[in-house]
């Protein structure tokens, strides 16, 4: 059978923030790229983005400043993917990052170079560090304790003003809230739908006029994201025109809109750029001799690829880069050295949410400075293969909160590695 | 303090303390039942959901193997509702006592117990699971009951006739007077409240925790603890109850329960009653113990797992085997350690709840001094709105008959919607304040393939905009019923249900930062 070959300097494998990250820093530095992704993971995120914010995690200690905790961090987890970049490179990362999504209109901004808390749909407070820029009014409105309106939508599930007020009730006493009705609210209402509806100029001026009444004495209104996708911040500024307030965006239960804007951005502008993407697609062989043969199957077509360098971002369970049974954990394109099998009765604490975290968070690829894969021995498995993202060890993203700067920040400097060693 | 009155006081909320309930009620005496934690929150709701045929005994207890013939023909005709009468075989594979299987016929029919030889062709049509290495098969009448739907079922009609439900209600004191028990000291788990009940008679129904009880009384019942484990899978594996063909042992039971399938159990013996969990290593044995009669088992996926645990009472044994104790239940009239009124019943069989209520309810009367006589022999159980949310297929058939799109579904795994949430919180709200694992109690609320991720997000949010839920009580309740799931969860966490759980984890502690 003949098969359509492809070939590219770098091959990207995941299309999370890691893949994406990748991607774009391999084609802003003129690399021949091809990215292939097999599920969409980008539309599961928040949209927020960590750097660092909880550091030991046991103690739960948080940190206004994600570059002191980083320092402390160093000291403490040698094995941590942070251990191996400096703070210049995930700054630089970010910037090229931030940048790339301000041009797709997707902006992002930090507050004041600290950690912020976002308002989460069950009223507690996440902390993170780079968020979208429709969020940043809710942060210093938190802080300042403003008279705040909060609205959600009937049929809208998953999202109560009232859960949050009554939750944030002794942090923030200003807060009203409101329920409205969303166009045709007598059916199940899904936010990426409400998101599109409102790029509509029509749709927009109704919901305005079902809000105002509401506003009263509020300086602030905060509102479930759904603020639109692709023309987002011209739908976030013309309502703050029709209100009359400043108003900020909630993140909400995935699927979530800032994490498909996102998506969007990247799936768009990537393209531009020169990348060449591949999405729904799989991995099914790979051959390595110098070079990497990957065959490769979608939904309708099987091709070849041929590569001189792989960045493998294929994330951890849910994207799809480990995999488990009964008794071991299995990196699953390369079958990697996976650090840490232990034994399946130690894989989890009793308590979901341990403050110390599941022994299994652990797992996952060591490598060394550059990103390399290692053996047990510590040798390199495949001089141009780098992994990057969450499936890399030592590593417990969820309650440290370094998810996307770990994924952008390794990316960052596997990239570089790759143009280093070529050059 | 608030002051109670009653004639009887039931402890224990297991389908024994319901079904003492009811009997009473029928009879025309009035009772509270107080609970714990809620309805078969103990081994009630933790077991296989088996209506024994009786065939399992025939070998080690002939007596209770006729118990469970004639109760599982009672309850098959008064309590339909409640049951799926599925029928069983039992299936010997290659390598099982062969003197047992020969024995077993005429061991069934001595104690008046169907089973009916099939050749292993006809039990391979019957049921494709079963294992190549079938060697011996028979039919017989075993069948499959919802003991939530059940215990709920008797305490509403107990209810209805004017006795009432107390959860979160733990006993504490006994006020002992003149050989009697003056009063109770019951303690809300969730409020601190406490309450005095003054009752002519008090029942002791709670199970494992029946000794815990009755040392309150200064009464000692010698016993131990046997934990048993199940797993659930994902998909219904069998149409009929599958039971292996030997002397009865651990690993040889599977049982059909709506769309999917439970498997067990282990028994191993605990000294305590905290921290009752299943572990990697049961979930581990059961698997390839059972692979042996259904090899599926090895590689179906599973939704979560269980434990509960058997009482054992070496009171009244003929003699020192467990097993056989185990089977068995033991009734106490404690006038004999010197409290007139204080009954205890423990032990038994889900199968045999019914004439184990009766027998408790004959002694309540005799201390009454009241002649009436046991009607749940003949009086059908009525099905209600309390214990129709339990059934597995019951919500979406009611979802899809309104065809309302307003109506939407909060749990998507199980199609349960707005007005059956509305209805369960009305049904728990007559022994308490909703809370999430109470309605996921009484419906099938987080037992879908989430576990309880999204649902319990949606359902929360939404009793807070029905004012059932205020302040931050909203964080701990999922913290709670989530990590109520997890127990469940983590002894399966291979193939797809690791990825579930990695979800759950980067929504609830990623995102949500619940943990913090």
């Amino acid at each position: 059978m003949s098969r359509i070959e492809l070939k590219c300097d770098l091959l990207v494998i995941g299309s999370g923030i890691a893949g994406m990250a990748a991607s774009l820093f391999a084609a802003n530095r003129g690399i021949k790229t091809i990215q292939i992704g097999k599920t969409n993971t980008l539309s599961f995120t928040s949209g927020l983005m960590d750097v660092l914010a909880v550091h030991p995690i046991e103690e739960k200690r948080l940190w206004k400043n994600p570059w002191d905790a980083i320092d402390t961090l160093k000291k403490d987890i040698s094995g941590h993917p942070y251990s191996k970049v400096s703070k210049d490179t995930i700054e630089k990362a970010f910037k090229e990052l931030v940048a790339f999504l301000k041009s797709a209109d997707v902006p992002y901004a930090n507050y004041q170079n600290k950690n912020v808390n976002i308002i989460t749909p069950i009223g507690t407070l996440k902390p993170t560090f780079f968020v979208p820029e429709s969020m940043l009014n809710g942060v210093s409105a938190l802080e300042e304790k403003k008279p705040c309106l909060i609205i959600d939508f009937y049929n809208l599930k998953g999202f109560s003003a009232l859960q949050i007020k009554e939750t944030l009730k002794d942090k923030w006493q200003n807060l009203r809230t409101a329920q409205i009705k969303f166009l045709d609210s007598s059916k199940e209402q899904f936010a990426e739908q409400m998101a599109y509806d409102l790029e509509k100029p029509k749709n927009l001026d109704k919901l305005a006029k079902e809000i105002s009444p509401h506003i009263k004495d509020a300086e602030i209104l905060g509102i479930p994201a759904i603020l639109g996708v692709k023309r987002h911040s011209s739908v976030l500024s013309k309502l703050q025109e029709l209100l009359g307030v400043k108003v900020f965006e909630i993140p909400t239960i995935i699927p979530s809109v800032p994490g498909i804007r996102l998506k969007k951005a990247f799936e768009d502008k990537l393209q531009d750029i020169g990348v060449q993407s591949f999405y729904s697609q799989e991995v099914i062989q790979v051959f390595h001799k110098d070079d990497f043969v990957f065959d490769v199957t979608g939904a309708a077509s099987m091709f070849k690829i041929r590569t001189k360098g792989v960045i493998l971002s294929t994330g951890r369970f849910f994207g799809g880069g480990l995999s488990a049974d009964r008794e071991k954990i299995t990196e699953t394109i390369f079958n990697l050295e996976i650090y840490g099998p232990f034994l399946r009765k130690v894989w989890h604490e009793l308590d979901f949410f341990a403050p110390r975290g599941h022994n299994i968070n652990n797992c996952g690829i060591e490598t060394d400075e550059y990103f390399h894969p290692i053996d047990k021995s510590g040798k390199v498995i495949f001089n141009n293969l780098y992994a990057v993202g969450s499936i890399l060890a030592h590593n417990d993203w969820t309650r440290m909160k370094c998810g996307t700067g770990v994924s952008v920040a390794t990316a960052y400097s596997a990239v570089n590695a790759f143009l280093n060693q070529k050059g | 303090m608030a002051n109670l009155e009653t004639q009887v006081l039931i402890i224990g909320g297991g389908a024994t303390g319901t079904g003492i309930a009811r009997d009473l009620a029928l009879r025309g005496i009035k009772c509270i039942l107080a609970e714990k934690d809620d309805i078969n929150a103990g081994a009630s709701g933790a077991n296989h959901g088996l209506l024994h045929s009786g065939s399992r005994y025939v070998a080690s207890d002939a007596e209770a193997a006729i118990e469970c013939r004639e109760e599982g023909e009672i309850l098959k005709r008064l309590a339909p509702h409640c049951i799926d009468n599925t029928g069983g075989i039992f299936a010997a594979v290659s390598g099982d006592d062969e003197k047992y299987i020969s024995d077993f016929p005429s061991m069934c029919q001595k104690c008046g117990i169907s089973a009916k030889p099939i050749d292993i062709k006809e039990a391979k049509e019957l049921e494709p699971v079963l294992s190549e290495k079938t060697i011996a098969a028979y039919l017989t009448e075993d069948a499959s009951i919802d003991p939530f739907m059940l215990s709920l079922e008797n305490m509403a009609q107990a209810v209805s006739l004017g006795s009432s439900y107390m959860r979160h209600a733990k006993a504490i004191e006994f006020k002992i007077e003149n050989g009697k028990i003056k009063y109770t000291k019951l303690i809300n788990s969730k409020t601190g409240e406490e309450t005095k009940v003054f009752a002519e008679q008090i029942v002791n129904a709670a199970g494992a925790w029946a000794g815990e009880m009755a040392e309150l009384a200064s009464v000692t019942i010698p016993m131990v603890y046997s934990k048993g484990s199940l797993v659930i899978t994902q998909k219904r594996l069998t149409k009929r109850v599958i039971n292996r063909l030997r002397k009865a042992s651990d690993a040889d039971i599977l049982v059909p329960g709506g769309a999917v399938s439970i498997f067990g159990t282990t028994s191993i013996r605990i000294n305590t009653l905290d921290a009752i969990y299943p572990t990697v290593e049961e979930v581990d044995f059961m698997i390839s113990e059972g692979a042996k009669m259904v090899p599926i088992l090895e590689t179906t996926r599973y939704i979560r797992a269980y434990a509960g645990v058997r009482p054992l009472i070496s009171l009244g044994a003929k003699k020192g085997d467990d097993r056989s104790v185990s089977r068995g239940f033991v009734l106490l009239d404690h006038t004999e350690n010197g409290v007139d009124n204080f009954i205890t019943i423990t032990g038994g069989k889900l199968t045999t709840y019914r004439l184990m209520a009766e027998k408790t309810a004959d002694l309540v009367c005799r201390h009454l001094g009241i002649s009436a006589t046991c009607k749940t022999r003949e009086e059908p159980l009525p099905s209600t709105t309390h214990g129709k949310w339990t059934e597995p297929a019951m919500t979406p058939k009611m979802w899809m008959q309104k065809q309302k799109t307003d109506d939407i579904l909060l749990c998507e795994c199980e199609m349960i919607s707005k007005s059956a949430v509305d209805s369960l919180i009305e049904s728990a709200k007559q022994s308490g304040d909703p809370a999430l694992k109470v309605l996921g109690l009484r419906s099938r609320i987080g037992k879908g393939p989430c576990q309880g991720a999204f649902c319990s997000l949606r359902i929360a949010a939404y009793m807070y905009d029905k004012g059932e839920l205020n302040l931050d009580s909203g964080i701990s309740d999922i913290k709670f019923f989530l990590n109520e799931r997890w127990r469940g969860e983590r002894p399966l966490q291979w193939g797809t249900p690791i990825i579930q759980s990695e979800i759950a984890e980067a929504i609830h502690c990623g995102f949500l930062s619940i943990e913090l």
